[in-house]
């Protein structure tokens, strides 16, 4: 009872600074806050699927991609405005997530073989849309610059930051609500032990299937701002293996399964992508260097990431 | 009478025959007993009864229904709840919270499934572990705890696979006492288990399978004289085989 009161306090604190801070930052600090949120709650939304419920996902680009897609397709076609046309791309990603899992589950696909699906799907779909003219093909959407908040715009970055932490906190809100109640106790018990949770009744397909939506509809979120505050998107950018790549990191560095495990990740691995980029501005791709080695340390030596090794620990001393 | 039978069950692996034509019958109220070497198939059948694995022939029977194409979760509904031969903890979920996946089973809310819960706790001693990640529970604990979850689910028939491996001496005892106050509860139960003199004491029937073939049937005692069973455990008088 403790430990879960103690990280009630801390991400409050946690909270208060992430209010207070972007008053203090300049444009480029703005951008990695927000490079920072974005990998908060593309995490968040991988935890769900897999953190919780333990479907590996490797194909959360996907998701993602379809948010993206879906908001700036609807408003330089039809003139929809993006904030419903996030929630027509949640309500997609939510539906091709039950197809994948539905598909995957019904021919009893576990683990690796599943993880494997995800990342297919992912790449089908870029390549879709990159020779689809219909979707506008590898030259991408460029959504024009209006500054109205009506239609997802504002003039300046913080109002950015604002809506990207209000999305960030209601993820990690629904999932601290959640993993108090039968879904998210079931989904862990999903994770831990199919077999036996099927034996005590849970109904594992329709949890693992609703997991999925949910998870899906938030990288579908998590797109939609993309879009929306970089402005451009194409296939190679939004269904990229490396969106994949930064919806994981942050659980495994932080920890999956946990509250504040990818919030932590996250803040971890910016701020050190930002730093070996402007010390070695010369190397490209040591990013991706850097996650491997963090991600062989941590699977090696802390599999349960910071986050879920700190709780554990304080969980173990409680009892 | 009878409240879970097993009627001519096959279950085969590729050709492999784990199970040939076994029946079985669960009688109400009372405690049934599954006996035989490691590989005669015990696990297997229990398994088809309690719709893990789909028998490739043969009826299951619950309550007069037949259920041998019903999943492990929709007769889990029924009232036919299992424990693991291995323990299967939740281990990073707490003892309650493992519980309490049990207790939803047939909970309309929340404090359904909670008060289920503790009162599984309570009756297998583990009450004062409730705030225990189950990861650091010791096997005894374990056993324990897989039992409280099969109970909070509220089963009818409680269908238990070695219940005791594992266990010392003293959480043996504390088990066979456990497993009498689970019967008297009015709970059916069918169980597996290798400490002949515990399913000697618990068992108002036993069943004896070998090599995927029930080879006796009876009361303790019979069962203990049958030459087919001494047999099956202990091998023939005067044959010799190389090893």
């Amino acid at each position: 009872m403790k430990t879960n009161k103690l990280e009630t306090v801390t991400l409050i604190i946690l909270l208060s600074i992430a209010i207070v801070v972007p008053f203090f930052f300049g444009r480029y600090l703005l951008s990695v806050a927000i490079s920072v949120l974005i990998m908060a709650l593309l995490g968040q939304s991988w935890n769900i699927m897999s953190g919780y419920a333990g479907q590996f996902s490797f194909g959360h680009a996907a998701f993602f991609g379809i948010g993206a897609y879906s908001s700036s397709i609807l408003y330089i076609d039809h003139g929809i405005s993006p904030w419903i046309g996030m929630i027509v791309g949640m309500i997609i990603a939510a539906l091709v997530g039950v197809l994948i899992g539905f598909l995957s589950f019904r021919y009893k696909l576990r683990g690796d073989f599943f993880a494997l699906v995800t990342l297919a799907f992912a790449e089908i779909l870029r390549v879709l849309f990159n020779n689809t003219k219909a979707l506008k093909g590898a030259g991408g959407i460029l959504i024009p610059y209006k500054t109205k908040w009506t239609e997802f715009q504002f003039a300046s970055d913080r109002t950015f930051y604002f809506v990207l932490l209000a999305m960030v906190v209601a993820a990690t809100v629904f999932i601290a609500v959640m993993s108090k109640r039968k879904f998210g106790i079931c989904l862990v018990a999903i994770k831990e032990n199919q077999d036996a949770a099927g034996a005590l009744g849970v109904p594992v397909l329709k949890y693992k299937l609703i997991a999925m939506a949910i998870s899906a509809a938030i990288a579908a979120m998590a797109g939609t701002f993309y879009a929306q505050y970089y402005g451009f998107i194409d296939p190679a950018i939004v269904f990229a293996a490396s969106i994949s790549v930064e919806a994981i990191v942050p659980c495994i560095i932080g920890g999956a399964g946990t509250l504040g495990g990818p919030l932590l990740g996250a803040l971890i691995i910016i701020p050190l992508q930002e730093i070996s980029n402007s010390i070695f501005e010369e190397v490209n791709g040591l990013n991706m260097i850097i996650y491997g080695t963090l991600i062989v340390i941590f699977v090696v030596f802390c599999r349960n990431g910071i986050y879920g090794r700190i709780i554990r620990k304080l969980k173990g001393a409680e009892s | 009478m009878s409240i879970l039978k097993a009627v001519d069950v096959c279950k085969s692996f590729q050709g492999n025959m784990a199970v040939d034509h076994a029946s079985l019958d669960v009688e109400e109220g009372k405690i049934t007993g599954l006996i035989g070497a490691n590989g005669a198939g015990k696990t297997t059948l229990f398994n088809c009864m309690s719709g893990y694995y789909h028998a490739t022939s043969g009826k299951i029977v619950y309550k007069e229904t037949e259920v041998q194409h019903k999943t492990a979760q929709q007769l889990c509904h029924m009232g036919v709840a299992r424990t693991f031969q291995i323990a299967k903890p939740f281990g990073m979920l707490s003892v309650l919270e493992n519980t309490v996946v049990g207790g939803f089973n047939r909970a309309k809310n929340r404090n359904e499934a909670y008060d289920a819960a503790l009162e599984s706790l309570k009756l297998v001693g583990l009450l004062d572990k409730k705030d225990t990640l189950a990861l650091l529970l010791n096997t005894g604990e374990q056993r324990k705890l897989e039992l409280a979850r099969a109970l909070a689910t509220k089963p009818e028939v409680l269908l238990l696979d070695e219940v005791m491996a594992g266990l010392t001496p003293t959480e043996s005892a504390e088990m066979v006492k456990l497993v009498s106050k689970v019967n008297e509860s009015g709970i059916t139960i069918l169980m597996i288990e290798h400490i002949m003199p515990v399913i000697m004491k618990l068992s108002n029937k036993i069943y004896v399978m070998e090599r995927g073939r029930m080879i006796a049937e009876g009361l303790p005692e019979e069962v203990a004289e049958n030459p087919k069973v001494i047999e099956s455990y202990l091998g023939k008088g005067l044959e010799v085989e190389a090893c």
